[in-house]
């Protein structure tokens, strides 16, 4: 074999290679995979004997592991609770754990198991909007439910799911709300390059073009990419009075070293993050993010005596080095939401359930979340909050009172034409 | 002309950057031919071993400069291992090596995630690397005049092996013709053994460095492998001075066009102006002449 045969089975070799590479950095973001044909509205699910089964639908294995796999053990926890405290209706609750796999169409076909074949009266999971997107035809074909614990970006209601994070009224409006009052005159958007941050920069742009804030740059990344040495200079060049982070996953870390080692600080410039929570502060490191700024509608922090409860009860069954985060309380809080709906409903049925869901409420460590039976959203109280030397978040500022969801911003006239 | 700087600063850091993950993959994929896609998990193994190194020894900066030799060590051990158990039994056959270190790399991550956790884990940087130097007009970060410097030593140490120590002699001598160098009794084995231990060594190495950048965690291989691949391509194969004037130049290209366009944009660009060099000069900027009949 001459030489110049070698280079260019080697050159077709790394072409291999790389397409590699790019399928399988494209596999946590797939987008729009829809579920498996879901066979009829009736239900099977069992309620003659003393339990009742559920469904646990969260990633144990890939990409999202990392962070679902949190959600996964606050459900636990309050499954255990529930059980504990003598269980929903008179029964026992029985959990049926499944791995959606970081991979939207495991999420389909695992949801339509649970439902069809394990015959659940309720699925509680999902984290990225894909894995939603991608379980939703399952739901509403089988006329089951899903309660949904992730703060995304709104624009969505279905009848058969119930969104226990924030939509964007209850975390970057208020976020945005917080800049202008501390005098913030311009802003920096810098984003990871897919659905969620560019949708909830869409809404920023609208909502400072409306009160006066100047947006002096906006600029996206890739996922997983990891040189923010271009996108921190211009942020450092066009001096913005905030920088509005929206940024997903390992990107964070890459972005607030490059910050700090460009001379930027919380004095200087703060940094609004909407996807950074207690978890992510030790893989980031402390020294880099101290000092900046959270979205959230909960923290370990938050000073109450049912707070106290869930993290001593958490640190109890994990290791008392485990955190609580945003994500992981509103997955726990839905467990008891779905149980109070099923106890004013008396029933375990859809309908019933829905029927039943409006003004649920519930006290959360969040503090009291009531359920809107018209969007499925439910109130909560939003907090902007700062990293401590504690390597936990403190909160800087309350919206006081529970914000009533309004995933399509309808009651904003700055938001109109944003929404359709 | 402020941006011009900063843009240059960050130009050359990031093909300084790529040029550290690339060199050990100039020495096993350029000489060798052989494509290793477990490189990158002996980057992330030089990521860890700055971490455990820290873990033990406190002091920020006194860990980093032990990593570095440490990170080496443990990158060269792991490639000599990988070597010795399976690639030996490969030369010649790049398509299967391709996807035996492809499963090997898959391994190497989710045994990280089960010895250190999913999460990132954190490596300080000591004080004296955060902040940065006031050059002129501009603002060079520390870390990244600290990783030019490894990389520009790493070029500077692995030319000196290469072009003066015997062992280096050997390299080339079973790169330029594997027979002849055999029948004049250097052994070939020991030779590729070698080789790979200082390749995957310097991946090692290239691992404690960008510690002081991104995130240090299982999954940390795969963000450089594609572009470690694209340098060593482009370089031409065989020859480290392409290399380094291959990850220098498309560093400068990134951060030109990202600067005018956005990251996105930039990435494509770069990708588009690779496949027309590739068209035109297909071995790359260098190659090596050869009169080997293999």
């Amino acid at each position: 074999m001459s030489m110049r045969r070698t280079r260019k089975r080697l050159l077709s070799a790394v072409a291999v290679v790389m397409v590699a590479g790019l399928v399988s950095a494209g596999c946590g973001s797939r987008v729009g995979a829809s579920g498996p044909g879901s066979s009829s509205g009736s239900s099977c699910v069992d309620t003659s004997g003393n339990s009742i089964k559920i469904g646990f639908l969260n990633s144990l294995s890939g990409t999202m592991a990392i962070s679902e796999k949190t959600v996964h053990d606050s459900l636990m926890l309050a499954a255990e609770q529930i059980n504990s405290s003598g269980g929903v209706l008179g029964k026992q609750l029985q959990v049926v754990s499944e791995d959606g796999a970081s991979e939207p169409t495991t999420f389909a076909e695992k949801a339509g198991k649970l439902i069809s074949s394990d015959c659940v009266a309720a699925v509680f999971g999902g984290w990225t909007s894909a894995s939603r997107k991608a379980m939703l035809p399952v739901f509403e074909g089988a006329n089951s439910l899903l309660f949904y614990p992730v703060q995304y970006e709104g624009l969505e209601a279905s009848p058969n799911i119930f969104y226990t994070g924030a939509t964007t009224n209850q975390q970057i409006i208020p976020a945005l709300d917080y800049l202008k009052q501390k005098g913030v005159k311009s802003l920096f958007l810098v984003g990871s390059d897919y659905v969620f941050p560019r949708t909830a920069n869409k809404e920023i742009k609208a909502y400072a073009n409306a009160n006066g804030i100047e947006i002096k740059g906006e600029e996206y990344a890739p996922l997983g990419y990891t040189d923010f040495s271009t996108i921190v200079n211009k942020v450092k060049a066009a001096g913005a009075g905030a920088v509005f982070n929206t940024l997903n996953g390992d990107s964070n870390v890459a972005f607030f070293k490059e910050y700090r080692n460009a001379g930027l600080s919380p004095a200087t410039m703060p940094v609004v993050s909407v996807s950074i929570a207690e978890e992510e502060i030790g893989g980031i490191g402390l020294d880099n993010v101290v000092g900046q700024l959270t979205a959230w509608n909960y923290y370990q922090t938050i000073d109450s005596p049912k707070n106290a409860a869930f993290v001593q009860a958490f640190k109890a069954k994990y290791g008392q080095r485990r955190v609580t985060s945003d994500p992981m309380e509103a997955a726990y809080a839905s467990l008891f939401l779905w149980k109070a709906m099923a106890e004013k409903a008396k029933s375990f049925k859809t309908d019933d359930i829905r029927k039943a869901a409006d003004g649920v409420s519930y006290d959360a460590p969040e503090g009291t979340v009531t359920v809107n039976g018209e969007n499925h959203h439910i109130a909560k109280t939003a907090l902007i909050g700062k990293v401590g030397p504690d390597a936990l978040i403190h909160a800087e500022w309350s919206s006081g009172a529970p914000i009533q969801p309004d995933p399509f911003l309808r009651t904003y006239n700055w938001a109109r034409g944003l929404t359709g | 002309m402020q941006a011009l700087y900063s843009q240059l600063v960050a130009g050359i850091s990031l093909g300084s950057i790529l040029l550290l993950a690339a060199l050990g993959l100039a020495l096993t994929f350029g000489q060798m031919g052989v494509i290793n896609m477990a490189h990158g998990e002996f980057i992330m193994a030089g990521s860890y071993t700055a971490f455990v190194i820290q873990k033990v020894i406190a002091d920020a900066g006194i860990s980093l400069l032990l990593a570095i030799p440490l990170g080496f060590l443990v990158g060269g051990l792991m490639g000599v291992l990988l070597e010795a158990t399976l690639i030996r039994r490969m030369y010649h056959r790049p398509l299967d090596t391709l996807l035996v270190t492809w499963g090997v790399s898959l391994i190497l991550q989710q045994a990280a995630r089960d010895i250190f956790g999913a999460p990132n884990v954190d490596v300080r940087a000591p004080s004296w690397l955060s902040g940065g130097i006031d050059v002129g007009i501009t603002h060079v970060p520390a870390a990244r005049l600290f990783i030019l410097m490894l990389a520009a030593a790493a070029v500077a140490g692995l030319s000196l092996v290469l072009k003066t120590m015997p062992l280096g002699r050997r390299i080339r001598g079973v790169v330029q013709n594997r027979d002849l160098a055999e029948t004049v009794g250097i052994s070939t084995r020991n030779t590729d053994r070698l080789t790979f231990f200082i390749g995957s060594g310097l991946a090692g190495i290239a691992g404690v460095a960008l510690t002081l950048l991104g995130s240090t965690g299982p999954t940390l291989g795969t963000s450089y492998i594609v572009d470690a691949f694209l340098v060593v391509v482009v370089g031409g194969i065989g020859q480290i001075k392409g290399a380094v004037i291959a990850a220098f130049g498309l560093g400068l290209l990134q951060a030109t066009f990202e600067y005018s366009t956005t990251a996105s944009i930039a990435k494509v660009m770069v990708f588009v102006v690779i496949v027309v060099f590739l068209q035109i000069r297909p071995q790359g900027i260098f190659s090596v002449r050869t009169r080997s009949l293999a």
